[in-house]
């Protein structure tokens, strides 16, 4: 199974360190991890997608919270939260190719954002499904490079994953 | 509050004293210069080891028998990875200390500079937390909540990188009084709904066992165990770091539980049909094979760290506090005793059928008997152990009745621990009469502290049961490797009393039973630093076993030594 784990912690040097670490010295595996300030600057936001079984979860929670960097963890499910994550893809594309790749990436409505004389550099943003779609086309057109970023996620509706003191 | 203008070195001293330190272990260097020249004209007591690693242990030693924080100093570099091994140390067993260390000027760092080691990254898993001082304006606050996070809770070891240019610049000293930390609030109260079913689960039992662990000693909460045992009437058992939390002589013990416990104590486990865990974490070496472990029973687990429960055994009511103030509200919806006079009766058998033995020799030392015979000289010693069969002789033969008088590595086994936790127990507790039980092996991994006894007169006792080996490897290597004594065997390197004599201790031996009492109060009335070495049998067991990996009521069964047979049948 995959959890998805809403983390704050304190935005210093080193609290990656300690996370990624205790990940790796109790042998759990972090599918990925994703991490950016809030609105709040002391406070950063981490977002790990975490794969074991129910019990191996519950000891990952909390270990983590025994973190003193680590301010509060929730679990957010797959139907009740919405969830990104970004790619870039270097693809070869000459005069013959770009036109058909154009329509793929207005069909995913991603965007080219750089244009060589024979290559394209296409951004999309989505959920995984998507974006493993999308390689799976370009595949045939020759991908030259491709760059992903960690799965975000968000609680649908008004229950948020914040801080009060 | 008063705000002074101080330096980061005085600024750190004045932190400890705020702190209550009295009393700090160390060893000074290149880049914690200008903390000792502060130390120089402070009232704290400095006690210079002659290794870091037994810096970190006596701060270990010394906050295990008294309960407060135990404070060490090494400088950068090796220095500072020389405490490692100590901090491991109690990390594993809980234990509060506080571990400043040097570190090159903050211009420096990450040059790979001369002395430097990145002790904050080196230490991340196995302390509790660890700063590295970046803003010397910081060092008030940092120290406050390093002494709070090393004692509340769950206790643990806290280190704290001081780079020399922090400890040098002036900042304005101002002691916080309290800590505001939102990602670390320990919780103390157990849940009412919680301890109100596990009283009903108590009180509905007819065969229950109360498991209690070294958490009943942190967390001072003997005089509760001692009310619930007898208000209920259920018999306990202890892990090692449980040793003392209740009392061996008390009709209800069952001494320790595991791989060296007594047989009736895992029988008990076994056949229980309720197991109260208290302050304790399942370690294997207490609960032989997990699924095998008190089958039929229910398992109350009350532990202050909610990471511990369901951890490593299944939990049917967890209880996440402090063990003092779970067990006071526990005994409040507890009015009458389980139904259990049938159970004690069959725990009684046990006890009278499978009593801890072995045989007396009159030709030849029995290291069980050194043991005895320190327990018959001073009943009311601290007793600190090194690692193996000498730590496990020590829990079996003493007679403990108090919390913090059996002082042990239990979680990381760490040889060569006892001698330099001794010295810091007795400075703790120099009222009490401390012995370090040791083995031939272990003393010697840390034998220099010696220096640190003789230069700062603490009189501590080393007993060393001398057999030339290795001896709990070379049991191992008996039962499980057909005799082959692979590197163990130790004979003949070492003259302990000649060791203990160039060092201006007592050197003291013993080499028949009938010598062994002399010599242990010849070293009482002595009272000095003293090494007893006694020499023992060699190829003695410590006895029962249960082999790792099988479950506790599994025991290791030599029937005949020189076939060498090894059986391993569950009784019972």
């Amino acid at each position: 199974m995959r959890y998805t784990l809403a983390v704050l912690v304190e935005n210093k040097p080193g609290v990656l360190a300690r996370v990624a670490g205790l990940f790796a010295r109790r042998g759990y595996n972090i599918d990925s991890l994703a991490v950016g300030i809030t609105d709040n600057p002391e406070i950063s936001r981490m977002t790990i997608v975490v794969r074991g079984d129910e019990k191996v979860i519950e000891q990952v929670i909390k270990q983590l919270n025994k973190l003193v960097d680590v301010i509060k963890i929730s679990m957010l499910s797959e139907s009740e939260s919405v969830e990104r994550s970004l790619a870039l893809f270097k693809v070869s594309a000459d005069s013959k190719t770009r036109p058909t790749i154009m329509q793929i990436v207005d069909i995913f409505r991603a965007k080219i954002i750089d244009v060589g004389s024979k290559s394209l550099i296409i951004e999309i943003t989505g959920d995984e499904d998507k974006i493993n779609a999308m390689e799976r086309l370009l595949r045939s057109y020759g991908i030259l490079e491709v760059c992903r970023t960690g799965k975000i996620a968000m609680n649908r509706g008004l229950k948020s994953v914040s801080y009060e003191k | 509050m008063n705000m002074d203008i101080m330096t980061g070195a005085e600024a750190v001293v004045e932190s400890l004293r705020r702190e209550g330190v009295e009393i700090v272990f160390g060893y000074p260097g290149g880049a914690v210069l200008p903390l000792y020249d502060v130390l120089y004209d402070s009232d704290i007591r400095h006690i210079l080891v002659r290794h870091e690693q037994g810096a970190a242990h006596a701060a270990d030693g010394y906050a295990r028998a008294t309960g407060k924080v135990g404070v060490c100093i090494a400088t950068s570099g090796p220095g500072a990875t020389n405490l490692v091994t100590g901090i491991a140390t109690a990390y594993m067993d809980s234990v509060p200390i506080v571990a400043l260390t040097g570190q090159v000027p903050r211009t420096l760092i990450g040059n790979d500079a001369f002395q430097e080691a990145d002790i904050c990254g080196i230490t991340m898993p196995i302390t509790k937390h660890n700063y590295l001082v970046k803003d010397e304006q910081e060092l008030p606050r940092i120290m406050k909540e390093a002494f709070y996070i090393a004692s509340t809770g769950r206790p643990g070891p806290v280190l704290i990188d001081l780079p020399k240019d922090v400890q040098t610049e002036e900042l304005e000293f101002c002691y916080p009084e309290e800590v505001v930390m939102r990602g670390y609030k320990p919780r103390v109260k157990g849940n009412e709904q919680q301890i109100k079913r596990a009283a009903l689960a108590i009180l509905e039992s007819e065969r229950p066992v109360i498991y209690a662990g070294g958490g009943v000693i942190i967390s001072n909460a003997s005089e509760e165990l001692r009310m619930l045992a007898e208000k209920i009437m259920a018999p306990v058992t202890a892990s090692l770091m449980g040793t003392g939390a209740f009392p061996d002589e008390h009709p209800l013990s069952l001494g320790m539980l595991g791989m060296h416990g007594t047989r009736y104590a895992n029988y008990a486990i076994q056949q229980s049909d309720l197991i109260i865990a208290i302050g304790t974490r399942f370690d294997d070496r207490a609960t032989g094979k997990v699924d095998a472990f008190a089958p039929e029973a229910k398992i109350i687990h009350i532990d202050v760290d909610p990471a511990e429960i369901g951890k490593n055994v299944r939990v049917d009511i967890p209880i996440v506090g402090d063990c003092k103030q779970v067990l006071q509200s526990l005994l409040k919806y507890i009015d009458r005793a389980c139904n259990s006079e049938v159970w004690l009766k069959r725990v009684e058998e046990w006890k009278r059928e499978y009593p801890l033995t072995y045989t007396y020799s009159e030709s030849v030392i029995k290291p069980q008997y050194v043991v005895e015979e320190i327990y018959r000289a001073c009943k009311d010693a601290i007793i600190v152990t090194e690692v193996g069969q000498n730590q496990m002789w020590a829990r079996q033969f003493f007679r403990y009745k108090d919390p913090r008088t059996f002082i042990s590595s239990g979680g990381l086994g760490t040889m060569g621990y006892g001698f330099p936790a001794s010295i810091g127990a007795k400075l703790g507790r120099p009222d009490k009469v401390v012995f370090d039980i040791a083995g031939d092996g272990s003393f010697l991994m840390n034998s220099q502290e010696l220096a640190t006894a003789v230069s700062n007169d603490v009189p501590v006792i080393v007993a060393i049961l001398n057999n030339g080996y290795l001896g709990m490897v070379r049991q191992w290597q008996e039962l499980f490797f057909c005799r082959r004594y692979s590197h163990t065997c130790l004979k003949g390197s070492v003259d302990f009393v000649k060791l203990a004599e160039s060092y201006g201790a007592l050197g003291l031996r013993a080499e028949r039973p009938s010598e062994v009492r002399g010599v242990i109060e010849e070293a009482l009335k002595a009272n000095m630093p003293t090494v007893i070495d006694f020499i023992c049998d060699p190829e003695e067991n410590v006895m029962p076993m249960v082999p790792a990996g099988a479950a506790i009521n599994e025991f290791v069964e030599v029937r005949n030594k020189s076939e060498n047979k090894l059986l391993v049948g569950a009784v019972a």
